[in-house]
């Protein structure tokens, strides 16, 4: 595995696909590509108009990546302090070296409540994983309560984003999957989105009104107190998180911040980058076991140790999965996010996923980006993709064996490995033509945007259409 | 090794390869800091929570339970749950409203019966019969007046306090109670004007467990001018040492279909808002 220092990779649902291969599929379905652009382009405008309304929206993003940085730079104390805080209140804390060793955890403690149901705030953490599969192995089911997640789960499909991950559907698709997989389902349900809210509400009320295990992620764990934050637009997290007798909370280890006083940043960067909303509708915090839970949390590595080891690419590691690089990618809103392959698709993904697994495992993501540099800009904590994606680029080439494919790479390497270097190239089409004619990499040239030699480059493109 | 030691000593090595790892540069503050912008805003505070379709009242102080009773009647609310610490007067208008609804009902009804039983008896009879039915009409109107308001429903909830671990009958009871009423009141710890945020410290009396503002369909806030400042860190810094918190903003919603917002969920439908002026 060529992961940083050989640092352990991460498993789980973190590798698909070759991107070029998979996108080329998602490119022909212009349902999909139909779908992707209404929804991005609303949320693009959402969140545009309330970040302009804060005149320290800079300021705030400022502190937002230093705040990160701190805690990733003094991860090990953080942790320790963070487990402190919360045995020190009754929370039981676990720890897993990855995938495998955090599903372990939970099915364990889910085995010994003897329930065959548990209820499940969205969390990527848990998707990452593939911790449903692994509670099917076991004989339990597992409820997925948010309304993506359910849509996805009926659906039998997978997530193509981390916010909304059925945003690949429309309400027609939506209701059909209703219609077929919800038991007891009005035959006649429309697709009007409020009637396919309402029958989730129903479909959902009994389960959280009787199941007593709930698996929930977390947004944010407050190393100084033990706090956990959920942020959430529905209250299925509210639901979860209150009522059954037993909470287990699988928080990557990354997700600290070290004081109290510093959600101030993260409760105004979050809610406005995400869902485009002033505020989410709720937001949960609980420090310790409440109202007579049993609480547990587990830690998980899976990866992001090695990611950390990377001094050019830790800084994927401030990331608070608010979507907003996703919503803004022209590669993303004509692919989509199955292409990918993995639980984070996008920008962030592309940086993302091939350091968890280690560049070899993922080698085509860092490749899938036009580095036209607006995830960078939209990012509330100010993660640098594109040069992220240029030094990853390296790290896949050097990582490659002489192949045929990597002298192209290494020419490849070359152009991209300065970022302004690379746009003029691409704008010139240059660099196109290069590769075309003299480049035999039919998986790289053909399902590609920059190697074709493009009368308008996606830069051009991406900037004259906004 | 335990996963523990493995993944800390994993962290201390991964650190020791970052160029300029160990001390961060300090973290700059340099946005809009706690304290430093004033009280919140009062009519910011009212249009932020119109603009997430919340309905909103703002009164005086001496209007609370007029305002309150309004609201719950508009809602056509009949049994409701308030936190256990909450004011007694800021429910004490609707609760006359329906015990005098009760006893009017009881005493109609009453009525009726000896109306019925005077035409079919003998005239003297029927006098008897009468007489004794408005008795018993006027004690059915003092029990109507007893039992009504908040008491039935919310003495039992008012007793289960949050720190108390829920055994599985009282949790049972919670739930079966929390689910037959349509309407929750309760106060709030502060609130954020330019969100339209209202924030719930569960370990409060006024404000109750968790589980009070979740399940019914409807919950009403009242906010005191002095609990709404202007921002986020003024929020947070005010919530420092809270165990558990919920933050509010609009009723439940989700955007997970086409990312058009749609209005109620999981949670409360309805959000209302009675904000208090200061009247000094
Ligand atoms: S990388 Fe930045 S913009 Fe993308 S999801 Fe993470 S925090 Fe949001």
């Amino acid at each position: 595995m060529t992961t940083f220092l050989g640092m352990p990779a991460g498993g789980g649902n973190l590798t698909g696909e070759p991107f070029p291969q998979a996108a080329r599929e998602a490119l022909g379905n212009a349902q999909l590509r139909r779908n992707l652009a209404k929804a991005t382009g609303t949320i693009r405008a959402k969140r545009a108009n309330v970040v302009g309304e804060l005149p320290d929206w800079a300021q705030l993003r400022a502190a937002g990546a230093a705040i990160k940085d701190d805690v990733l730079a003094n991860l090990d104390e953080y942790l320790l302090r963070f487990e402190e805080a919360l045995t020190s209140r009754g929370t039981h804390v676990h720890w897993a070296r990855d995938a495998e060793e955090a599903n372990r955890i939970v099915t364990d403690l889910v085995r010994a409540t003897g329930t065959r149901e548990v209820i499940k705030v969205k969390s990527m953490a848990t998707v990452e994983i593939g911790l449903n599969e692994a509670l099917a192995d076991i004989g339990v089911h597992a409820v997925e309560t948010d309304l993506a997640e359910l849509i996805v789960q009926l659906g039998k499909d997978k997530s193509s984003h981390i916010l909304v991950p059925a945003i690949h559907r429309n309400r027609s698709e939506i209701r059909d999957i209703f219609r077929r997989e919800m038991p007891g389902v009005d035959p006649g349900l429309t697709d009007d989105p409020r009637a396919l809210a309402e029958a989730a509400r129903r479909h959902l009320r009994h389960k959280f009104m009787t199941v007593d295990v709930a698996i929930s992620g977390a947004n944010f764990g407050v190393a100084e107190t033990g706090s956990l934050v959920v942020v959430e637009s529905e209250g299925n997290g509210r639901m979860c998180l209150t009522l059954p007798r037993t909470l287990i909370s699988v928080v990557g280890i990354e997700k600290l911040v070290p004081r109290w006083q510093d959600l101030e940043v993260f409760l105004q960067l979050l809610p406005r980058s995400s869902t485009g909303e002033r505020m989410n509708p709720y937001t949960s915090v609980w420090t310790g076991p409440t109202e007579g839970q049993t609480s547990h949390v587990v830690l998980v590595d899976n990866g992001r140790t090695a990611t950390l080891a990377d001094p050019d690419g830790r800084a994927a590691l401030r990331c608070i999965r608010c979507s907003a690089c996703l919503n803004s990618c022209p590669v993303y809103e004509r692919t989509g996010g199955h292409a990918y392959g993995s639980t984070y698709p996008g920008p962030i993904g592309a940086v993302l996923s091939p350091q968890l697994t280690g560049v070899d495992r993922n080698p085509t993501l860092p490749f899938a980006s036009s580095l036209c540099g607006v995830c960078y800009d939209v990012c509330p904590v100010a993660i640098d993709i594109p040069s992220m994606l240029v030094h990853l680029r390296e790290r896949v080439v050097s990582a490659k064996r002489a192949t045929p494919e990597s002298t192209a790479m290494r020419a490849l390497a070359w152009a991209m490995s300065d970022a302004r270097r690379w746009r003029r190239l691409v704008r010139l089409g240059k660099f196109g033509r290069l590769a075309s004619r003299h480049v035999p990499l039919p998986g790289w040239s053909t399902a590609r945007d920059l190697p074709q030699p493009p009368k308008e480059t996606f830069r051009d493109w991406w900037e004259s259409s906004r | 090794m335990s996963a523990r030691d493995e993944v800390l000593a994993r962290v201390r090595r991964a650190k020791v390869s970052g160029s300029g790892s160990g001390a961060a540069a300090p973290v700059p503050r340099e946005y809009r800091a706690a304290g430093t912008r004033g009280p919140g805003d009062l009519e910011l505070f009212a249009e932020r929570l119109r603009d997430y379709r919340a309905e909103v009242r703002v009164v005086d102080a001496d209007e609370v339970p007029t305002a309150v009773a309004a609201a719950l009647r508009e809602r056509g609310a009949r049994h409701i749950v308030t936190a256990p610490g909450i004011p007694p007067e800021w429910t004490a208008g609707w609760a006359a409203e329906q015990a005098r609804a009760a006893s009017a009902a009881e005493r109609a009804a009453a009525e009726q019966v000896a109306a019925a039983a005077a035409e079919q008896a003998a005239p003297q009879v029927g006098e008897q019969v009468a007489a004794a039915a408005h008795e018993q009409a006027a004690r059915g109107a003092e029990r109507a007046a007893a039992r009504s308001g908040t008491a039935e429903l919310s003495d039992p909830i008012g007793r289960i306090e949050s720190r108390v671990p829920l055994g599985g009958d009282a949790r049972e009871a919670l739930r079966e109670m929390l689910e037959a009423a349509d309407a929750v009141v309760t106060g709030c710890h502060v609130a954020v004007a330019e969100t339209g945020t209202i924030v719930l410290d569960h370990d409060a009396a006024d404000q109750g467990p968790r589980a009070l503002t979740l399940v019914p369909d409807y919950h009403l806030v009242v906010v005191r001018a002095g609990q709404v400042v202007a921002g986020v860190p003024d929020a947070v810094a005010a919530l420092a040492g809270v165990r558990t918190q919920t933050w509010i903003s609009g009723p439940s919603a989700t955007s997970d279909i086409e990312l058009e917002r749609v209005e109620g969920v999981h949670g409360p439908r309805t959000l209302e808002v009675v904000i208090v002026r200061d009247t000094q």
